[in-house]
């Protein structure tokens, strides 16, 4: 799962007639530029995908389907929708909640916490999926104990879950964060003098000018808590019908050349992106449609 | 500090920036807490009343419309959060909203956003809305702020119409002296989150309580003089002004330009020399050098007197106020608060 967090915003130039600006290249130089961009494009996007959906239906559909029939395969699409099903709503009570202080008090600690918070896109997923293993793994910290109480957390749904976590947290925040920092408190105090409660200035005034952007950051947890595979691939021990998610059975699939199946595990996983892809573009141009507005029409 | 505002009455919070004028409106409102002294509405402490309670209208610097909500939502919101009890039935909060947007002048605009208004309707519908929970006072932080200088005065007289109307107390900060004096009943100016004086626009012309208010409200000279048991003297001259028991040394004499003349029997307490003359649409405006002062005055004069001027004039001053050179440091009162 590619990152997309960053959202590419494009404006056209204004038109003017018969004046050429000096920023404007020559047309070669344009028709060059666009061209690179397209044939990157196709390169490295398009065509991976392409063949992913060919090689799933390499054998036909019927063959393709298959794939979902088998148990294990099962298995690992309802963890992968357990674990998003999971991750997502404590991510979003986390993200709301870290948006929310940050945004709104000033508190010491305040810029370390803004670090910390984007900790999971600098570290590397693996030393993510290893630090639990030293944590709750049968030598780590905690390993004895937790084995003693017969807890399992490594090589089983909750480290899985754990590690999910730690990797998609900062989407949530860190797309609220400067959302709304820019807002400010101003509503919420009119909220307030108007006799609103404290719940219901958060239910009626806040949450509405945060939810496409709130919207935005779950599409991006979501996406990625289910294509995850580095951190969890080290906490999960792969035992297949039981830790194994989605990519996880991908990559176990295609080790052993079962090129059909796992292509058709990928399909789904691909499908997704593309559903989530769409689903991003929408809401970026409602998001444009609600900024223009607010701004165009003083 | 003790400020007492009389039901009714029309305050203006004046003051320069950084002066706690915003501060106090938010304290009064409950949206600030005091770190020492009480709030009380009508003799009733409120200090410890959550902003929920304490029923006051409040118009913010910048409205905070509700961007997501339609006017008429906006200004029905303090009605619909109001818990199930005392919460009107959905055809009166209807009525009310049609009612109060028919009062601030804005029937028919109740389905917009706020994106699509105005700023001066999106103030009256920030009006609205505060008007809209019936409230005990109305509060509006710098209400003109954001508006250019024709759409504040249309404002200003409607804000004093709406007054009128309502008879609420009202509280509103500026660092317009203009604004101040031209709306309020009672000023209050406020100076490093001190109050420097309180009075009506006249008390503050006539009697300014300190060098600040008489150089804050309207524009003032400052001549530094000397105070020598009873007489003052600028440089060699003497100026004829109640001392009001100063002590000797230094002191300032403050004058408005308007009460500074040029004599016209040739005796003056102060001289100086006319740099520049120009015609206006009744005299003459003259602007002069005072000897020994390193500002130049203008001065208006009749064209009749005018043809008398020579490069140099007596100049009188009609009326003039004096201070200690170093202003005195009053004790710091304990309790700070509002009673309204």
């Amino acid at each position: 799962m590619s990152d997309l967090s960053a959202p590419i915003v494009t404006r056209a130039p204004t038109p003017r007639v018969g004046l050429r600006l000096v920023t404007q290249d020559p047309p070669l130089a344009r028709y060059a530029f666009i061209a690179v961009a397209v044939l990157f494009l196709a390169l490295f996007l398009f065509a991976p995908l392409a063949i992913v959906f060919t090689e799933a239906f390499a054998k036909g559909a019927a063959k393709f389907a298959e794939t979902f029939e088998d148990p294990d395969a099962q298995a690992a699409i309802w963890l992968t929708l357990l674990t998003a099903s999971i991750t997502i709503p404590s991510n979003l009570i986390f993200g709301l909640s870290a948006a929310w202080s940050i945004a709104k008090f000033s508190f010491p600690g305040k810029s370390l916490l803004i670090t910390l918070i984007d900790l999971p896109f600098s570290v590397s997923p693996v030393v993510a999926g290893l630090t639990y293993m030293l944590v709750f793994g049968a030598q780590g910290l905690f390993g004895e104990w937790l084995a003693a109480h017969g807890i399992e957390i490594v090589f089983a749904v909750p480290g899985i879950v754990l590690a999910t976590i730690f990797v998609t947290f900062p989407f949530v925040a860190r797309e609220l964060i400067p959302l709304m920092q820019e807002q400010g408190t101003v509503e919420e105090e009119a909220a307030l003098t108007l006799g609103a409660s404290g719940l219901r200035t958060f239910l009626t005034v806040t949450l509405p000018n945060i939810k496409w952007g709130l919207l935005y950051g779950v599409l991006l947890c979501n996406a990625r808590a289910m294509g995850e595979f580095g951190a969890v691939s080290v906490v999960s021990g792969h035992i297949r019908g039981l830790t194994n998610t989605i990519p996880l059975q991908v990559e176990i699939l295609y080790n052993e050349y079962n090129n059909v199946a796992a292509f058709s595990l990928a399909v789904l996983l691909a499908s997704l992106a593309l559903v989530t892809l769409g689903l991003k573009t929408f809401l970026e141009w409602r998001h444009a449609g609600e900024l223009a507005g607010r701004v165009g029409r003083h | 500090m003790t400020l007492d505002i009389a039901p009714g009455e029309l305050v203006a919070l004046l003051g320069p920036s950084g002066s706690g004028k915003t501060t106090l409106l938010r304290v009064i409102a409950g949206l600030s807490s005091p770190s020492r002294g009480r709030v009380l509405f009508n003799g009733e402490d409120a200090t410890s009343l959550r902003v929920q309670d304490r029923r006051v209208g409040f118009v913010f610097q910048n409205y905070a419309l509700f961007k997501h909500m339609r006017v008429a939502d906006n200004i029905a919101y303090g009605l619909r959060v109001r818990p199930w009890r005392a919460r009107p039935p959905r055809a009166e909060i209807d009525a009310r909203v049609a009612e109060l947007l028919s009062f601030v002048q804005l029937d028919g605009l109740g389905e917009r956003y706020p994106a699509q208004l105005s700023g001066g309707q999106r103030q009256r519908v920030a009006l609205a809305r505060a008007l809209a929970i019936e409230p005990r006072v109305l509060l509006l932080d710098e209400p003109f702020g954001a508006l250019d200088a024709r759409v504040r005065k249309d404002l200003r007289r409607w804000l004093r119409e709406i007054h009128k109307r309502t008879r609420l107390t009202t509280v509103f900060v500026t660092h317009d002296q203009d604004e101040a004096m031209d709306l309020a009943d009672r000023v209050v100016v406020l100076n490093k989150g001190r109050i420097e004086q309180v009075g009506t626009p006249g008390e503050l012309y006539d009697r300014p309580a300190s060098p600040f208010v008489i150089s804050f409200v309207g524009e003032a000279v400052a001549l530094p003089v000397s105070v020598t048991n009873g007489h003052v003297t600028f440089g060699d001259r003497e100026i004829h002004i109640d001392t009001l028991g100063l002590r000797n040394g230094p002191a300032r004499v403050f004058f408005r330009p308007a009460d500074i003349a040029i004599a016209p029997s040739g005796e003056g307490e102060l001289e100086g020399r006319i740099e520049n003359l120009r015609r206006t649409p009744s005299g003459v405006r003259a602007t002069i050098a005072i000897d020994g002062y390193d500002q130049t005055l203008e001065i208006d004069s009749s064209i009749e007197a005018a043809a008398t001027f020579g490069d140099r004039v007596p100049l009188t001053l009609a009326r003039a106020r004096i201070f200690p050179a170093e202003p005195p440091r009053f004790p710091d009162f304990a309790d700070v608060g509002a009673g309204i």
